[in-house]
């Protein structure tokens, strides 16, 4: 299990933003080597200081990150993904605009030694409802915005903070499985968009970040799949949640939380009992997580 | 001076209208020098004389406007067609009635090989005339546990494996969650595979390879041969990746001196920025050579009516499916359009719905605006649901298009029940309607999904017939002359080739389609029938025979 390569999948209609997100996510790797699939490379304009070396179908970027373009054949890009040396740690896959995620999101999931790791539908402010009124476009964008686990809000600056409510309003309506954010420039940290990355972030280190807040909890042995039912659906402001703990029956766990949807998987090896917890701070319920890992 | 060759023929079908029929055409240098009797050809000096055809009908080479190379590729795999289908070697296949004769002719062809591990893999398995009843691995068990089985189905879209193929993919598990993967009450996928993302990982076991988009050399070998005995002379190939060793082969394969077509392979737009698609075109374009024109594009704006892929307009499915999935952008449609018409090249859009129609049209209109080129000729693909207004807003846009004229007798009854019901299905391919807006018509098989013969493609455009025998649109039936017209000149009006192919006229490619009947004299009922002896292409002479 903890061999599989994360994939996070990345929708939403041209101009939402993708590429901004998907750039700022390779200049601030921090060390992760992200491994970025591309439909084509017109399509993802990379910024330039941040190319090392660019072939016909890939790009290196500094950092040891990837960016490739599978032109029609996703399949064969991520196993050849899964084959690198160094292997990424992570995969994006930038979804074309009119490309359904969960469809992508299954496809990840048959193929052995990669695990999903979430659905991302980014949504600009500016066009969205529009978008979702229009005879060609509207039933495609609203079928994204349902199958997301995160849906991000783009490009706040470019509407009134009424508007921003009211296209928040919309999306809450519309997508109301998936966790939403607001952001913009994609500045998103990191662990929000992936996910946490166990192998690379140190787990205990509790962080805020801008409007973000991470809390560690040490989660008493108990019912994990219970458990993760209560933290996705339970009302906590959660947009993610990983970590270990230890089943009624001993076995450790692996509980992993995007938005409304977790996951819980059974670990081979032997863990520490610990949970991280990330959400916005105007929404974590604080005392809500606080007594129910106390 | 070149020698000339004046054949006679029992009767020569021109489909040029100032000199509608002949007895006697001159050939010089793989050209026409001229159609009319022997005396009017004479004139033009010495010649011999060639009696071969004397008691043949000749007509222009048929022009298939929409086919796959990928019909010469299956047919290196076992057909388990319902209906009747002749391979590249003039060998009838039996359309195979039951189940139990599909895993009898799988199983025949499996124990012909040394190897017990290699895959067999079939294709055309067609089970709505089988009461639609559902394949399952341990059907498909019956050929063989030893070794992986895969049957592709006749909409392309589906395929039934059997449990060894599964086990192959690592997919003989519990858990799997996708759609296009059904699971037995075991929880383990029954084996049928819904959807290209579903059959990609399997079909690579199955003998299936991942690129079946791109001719493969003996693929075009066999996709020549059967243009020879259906009396098609320039085919298209619609569409195709042309990675650089696809075009080096395809140079090689057609310009050696006894291929017997001229294929046109559209470039497929996925997989480039529309900015560098049109280069890439653009440079294609000069490499064509007599038998490989490139240089045209080719985009697949949805999915297909069957598959409940295409995009509808109100109100949608009959069976009240969701509508279907755009597989382009509209605003990377529009880009593609306007990049198109400025670099001066063509582009045929494959729509089924008419919604995607409708978008075609108003991405189109704009762009027009902004570079305009009368003589554009972008072409509708399928267009399988067009209405009055919207052939009307295509003519005068400068389109053409090119209706799935037989589609009616495989999927009429499924269309009129299911997919759109009476009304749409009766209006269906509406070539009738086409022609009455004053668009340039051509009509298509879009081989292997039917098969290459345009003479039956012909014959579902003037008759309509469902596989039940019902008459479905006898509004939208056109006349002989005019279905001839769409498999010659028509067709090749929506490639620009018009001016060298589709009639047999001076200065014209010597392309004949050798028929044993006159198509204009039997009932329209028997064109399908009429038996093609071979072609002359360039004015080389290609006996089906001998092939």
């Amino acid at each position: 299990m903890s061999e599989t390569l994360p994939v996070t999948v990345i929708g939403g209609y041209l101009g939402a933003g993708k590429t901004t997100l998907l750039n700022q996510l390779l200049r601030n790797a921090d060390g992760l080597k992200l491994a970025v699939l591309v439909n084509e490379f017109g399509a993802l304009a990379i910024d330039e200081d941040l190319i090392e070396a660019q072939s016909d179908d890939l790009i290196s970027i500094a950092g040891g990150c990837v960016c490739c373009s599978f032109g029609s054949d996703l399949t064969a890009a991520l196993l050849d993904m899964g084959a690198r040396n160094p292997r990424p740690d992570h995969v994006i896959i930038e979804a074309s605009g009119v490309a359904m995620p969960a469809a992508i999101a299954a496809n990840v999931g048959l193929q052995a030694g990669f695990s999903l790791a979430g659905i991302v539908v980014l949504a600009d402010s500016e066009t969205i409802r529009q978008q979702a009124r229009d005879d060609y476009l509207g039933d495609t964008v609203i079928r994204q915005l349902k199958e997301a686990d995160l849906v991000v809000q783009t490009k706040p600056s470019l509407v009134s903070s009424e508007e921003v409510q009211t296209v928040a309003a919309f999306l809450e309506t519309t997508a109301p499985q998936a966790a939403h954010i607001v952001a913009e420039q994609g500045q998103i940290p990191r662990d929000v968009l992936l996910g946490v990355e166990s192998r690379k972030v140190p787990v205990s280190a509790p962080h805020a970040d801008g409007d973000y807040e991470s809390i560690v909890f040490t989660p008493r042995q108990t019912d994990a799949v219970a458990l993760a039912q209560t933290l996705a659906t339970g009302g906590y402001g959660l947009v993610r949640a990983k970590g270990f703990l230890r089943d009624t029956a001993g076995k450790t766990q692996l509980i992993q939380l995007v938005g409304k949807r977790a996951e819980v998987t059974e670990f081979a090896h032997e863990m520490p009992s610990e949970l991280v917890c990330i959400g916005l701070k105007a929404q974590l319920d604080k005392a809500g997580l606080e007594a129910l890992f106390k | 001076m070149s020698d000339i060759t004046i054949y006679a023929a029992k009767k020569i079908i021109t489909m040029n209208p100032s000199r509608p029929v002949a007895s006697h055409v001159a050939v010089r240098d793989g050209r026409i020098l001229g159609a009319g009797t022997l005396e009017e050809l004479a004139t033009w000096g010495a010649h011999t004389l060639d009696e071969r055809f004397a008691d043949k009908v000749l007509m222009p080479g048929f022009v298939e406007g929409h086919a796959h190379t990928m019909e010469g590729s299956l047919w290196s795999k076992v057909y388990c067609g319902w209906f009747d289908r002749a391979d590249p070697d003039g060998k009838t296949w039996d359309g195979l009635k039951s189940l139990d004769d599909v895993i009898a002719r799988l199983k025949a062809a499996a124990d012909k090989l040394s190897d017990d591990q290699a895959p067999v893999s079939g294709w055309q398995l067609d089970p709505i005339y089988m009461n639609n009843s559902r394949v399952s691995r341990a059907d498909l068990d019956r050929v063989s546990e030893s070794r992986p089985v895969g049957v592709l189905h006749a909409s392309g879209h589906i395929m039934n494996v059997n449990t060894r193929a599964l086990e192959l993919a690592g997919l003989l598990k519990k858990g799997v969650n996708h759609p296009g993967i059904p699971l037995g009450d075991d929880g383990l996928p029954t084996g049928e595979l819904r959807g290209p993302d579903a059959m990609t990982p399997v079909g690579l076991h199955v003998g299936f390879e991942r690129n079946l988009l791109d001719a493969d050399e003996d693929g075009l070998q066999n996709f020549a041969k059967l243009c020879v005995r259906s009396g098609t002379t320039t085919i298209t190939d619609l569409a195709s990746r042309m990675d650089p060793d696809t075009v080096e082969m395809m140079l090689r394969v057609t310009g050696a001196p006894g291929f017997p077509a001229c294929i046109v392979p559209l470039r497929f737009f996925m997989g480039l920025p529309a900015a560098e698609l049109i280069e890439e075109v653009k440079a294609l374009k000069e490499r064509s050579t007599e038998r490989l024109r490139m240089g045209r594009i080719k985009v697949v704006a949805d999915g297909s009516i069957q598959g409940f892929s295409a995009r509808l307009r109100w109100p949608g499915y009959h069976n009240g499916a969701e509508n279907g999935l755009w597989y382009i952008a509209p605003d990377h449609l529009a880009e593609l359009y306007e990049r198109a018409l400025e670099a001066g090249l063509q582009i045929h859009t494959h729509t089924n719905g008419d919604q995607a129609t409708q978008l075609a049209l108003d991405k189109l209109a704009p762009a027009l605006q902004k570079h305009p080129n009368p003589d554009h000729r972008f072409t509708l693909q399928h267009c399988q649901l067009a209405d009055a207004a919207q052939f009307k807003q295509a003519a005068k846009l400068g389109m053409c298009v090119n209706l799935f004229a037989n589609h009616h007798f495989y999927w009429g009854d499924e269309h009129y029940t299911l997919t759109v019901g009476p009304e749409r299905a009766t209006r269906m391919n509406a070539c009738r309607t086409a022609l009455d807006a004053g668009l340039p018509l051509a009509v298509h098989s879009d081989a292997p999904i039917t098969p290459l013969a345009p003479l039956f493609t012909a014959w579902g455009a003037v008759t309509r017939i469902t596989a039940s025998g019902r008459v479905q649109g006898e509004e939208e039936r056109i006349t002989v002359n005019e279905a001839l017209h769409a498999i010659t000149l028509g067709a090749a009006y929506t490639l620009h080739m018009d001016g060298e192919i589709g009639s047999i006229e001076t200065g014209k490619r010597a392309d004949f389609a050798v028929l044993e009947a006159d198509p204009t004299e039997v009932e329209p009922e028997a064109l399908k029938d009429v038996p093609v002896w071979g072609t002359v292409q360039g004015g080389r002479i290609f006996a089906a025979a001998d092939l």
